[in-house]
């Protein structure tokens, strides 16, 4: 009994959280352009469906092309820094740079400089995803015990074979974990991005439907608009775990502690 | 098979491991290298295993050159295995990174798998094996290539008594089955009493040989409760106490 109240308490807080916050706003008679109760919010939704789903799908491309190409991108450093020290020493500096840079300070020269609005979302989207799949998949190249890189040594093995059945199996679970932090983060980096884009008049994703909505005092729609984005947040991180621990549990192994 | 001559290991930051070390390993032998921790057992076993170089002394092979990958088998004080490969993956992994095909491996790796008593569970991954089992599969790595020497730093250390006397029962049998060179590091007297028939005791900082003893025992069911079991480890006692006392 105490289990399943434990599985259902997130939902029934939320539940509540709803029904109260319906009934502040009702008793209170708070206008519904400066809050509106969660019925209103749904309203807003059912009056243009459409419209929110095509940006919340266009948003959502944004975000699995900067997925796809964060993971590539983080392999391909993480293996380069795992190959040589001088491209460590060379890499790990500038990756911190683009990761402690705050994206919404760049996203205006790359929606210049790339030109393209769509590859210039994903552009954003990847600076801000990369940097936990490539920092957790050099960590997991660099996990391997000193004894089993020795036993290859020992038996003959090359680089190539060492990487190839050593060192890249090691990695895949820190890998998994990386990639599921980054999921979210890409979601966010696409949708920082598609503010500065809307900003200056392209018209795309979620976030511009934020900001049509917020310039029309459309807040219910506004609310929509978020209550979609969160939703396909924990979609994306509750799918990408689900994946990952699918695919180290048929390799007999478990996901990086503290992932 | 092996002459080691005056071998010193120095590492950075200036802690000498070894110096002056000189042994004489046949073929056949079982020797364990017997002292205590920080004595230099485990540094000539690497250098034994080509896996790091003295800075002084020399290892001479017979016939002049280094034995060929998959000549030395090494077992380390943990298991050491792929925790994503099965216990046949993980025994075939000398074998592949040698360039056979499974169908050429598969009688062997199940074959040593047979002898150190792992029938049945092939498809086993770690992660279902027990700490003894490991181990066993570690050994049954060591072996598939038919290495002409068996490096083994202290393999058992880890494990319970219970599991430790069977274990070692299990290798004796096999080594006298497969009649390779193994050189056994211990810091347990009585492992090395029973296990090895030339006993080197090594005193440290540096590590130096500092005596070896022939055992006289010949291992069977009943060694460990043999007189001449308990007079050997008295033996070894004294003259490691004495060793170490004058170093």
């Amino acid at each position: 009994m105490n289990e399943r109240l434990l599985r259902l308490a997130p939902a029934l807080f939320g539940v509540l959280a709803l029904v109260l916050w319906e009934a502040a706003v009702r008793l209170t008679g708070v206008p519904v352009y400066l809050v509106p109760g969660p019925l209103a919010i749904v309203g807003a939704f059912l009056s243009d469906p459409g419209g929110l789903l095509v940006a919340l799908a266009s948003t959502l491309a944004v975000t699995f092309a900067a997925l796809i190409a964060a993971a590539a991108l983080g392999l391909a450093m993480a293996l380069a820094m795992s190959a040589s020290r001088l491209a460590r020493a060379a890499i790990m500096p500038w990756a911190v740079v683009l990761q402690v840079t705050p994206i919404v300070a760049i996203a205006p020269l790359i929606i210049i400089w790339v030109g393209n609005p769509f590859a210039s979302l994903v552009v954003c989207a990847v600076i801000v995803a990369f940097f936990p799949v490539f920092a957790n998949t050099a960590t997991g190249l660099a996990s391997v015990p000193p004894e089993l890189a020795d036993l290859f040594v020992l038996y003959g093995a090359g680089r190539w074979r060492t990487l190839a059945l050593l060192r890249l199996p090691a990695a895949l679970p820190y890998f998994l974990s990386g990639l599921r932090i980054s999921g979210g983060l890409a979601l966010v980096g696409a949708v920082v991005a598609e503010f500065v884009a809307g900003s200056g008049g392209f018209a795309s994703g979620l976030a511009y439907r934020i900001l049509e909505a917020g310039y029309r005092l459309q807040v219910a729609r506004m609310f929509a608009a978020l209550v979609l984005l969160s939703g396909a947040g924990i979609v994306i991180n509750i799918g990408l775990g689900a994946l990952g621990d699918a695919i180290l549990r048929r390799r007999g192994l478990s996901a990086v502690a503290g992932a | 098979m092996l002459r080691i001559e005056a071998v010193g290991r120095r590492f950075a930051g200036g802690v000498e491991a070894l110096r002056g070390v000189s042994l004489d390993v046949g073929a056949g032998d079982f020797i364990a290298l017997l002292g205590p921790s920080g004595c230099g057992k485990s540094t000539l076993l690497r250098l034994i295993a080509g896996l790091d170089a003295p800075d002084t002394g020399r290892l001479d092979w017979d016939g002049g050159k280094r034995p060929a990958p998959g000549d030395i088998g090494y077992v380390f004080q943990d298991a050491t295995l792929l925790p994503w490969a099965t216990a046949e993956e993980n025994v075939f992994l000398p074998l592949r990174l040698k360039g056979m095909a499974w169908a050429a491996a598969a009688e062997d790796v199940r074959g040593v798998l047979h002898r150190v008593g792992l029938a049945g569970f092939e498809g086993a991954r770690p992660g279902q094996l027990s700490g003894g089992m490991r181990m066993r599969v570690s050994i049954a790595r060591a072996l598939v290539t038919r290495p002409r020497i068996l490096l083994m730093d202290e393999p058992f250390a880890a494990l319970d008594e219970f599991t430790r006397h069977r274990l070692q029962a299990d290798l004796h049998a096999v080594w006298e089955q497969v009649g390779c060179t193994v050189v056994f590091v211990t810091h347990s007297i009585y492992e090395a009493a029973y296990l090895a028939r030339r006993i080197v005791l090594m005193s440290s900082r540096p590590g130096r040989i500092a005596r070896e003893i022939v055992s006289p025992l010949t291992v069977g069911p009943e060694t460990r409760l043999d007189p001449a079991y308990a007079a050997l480890v008295r033996t070894v006692t004294t003259a490691l106490e004495g060793a170490l006392e004058a170093a």
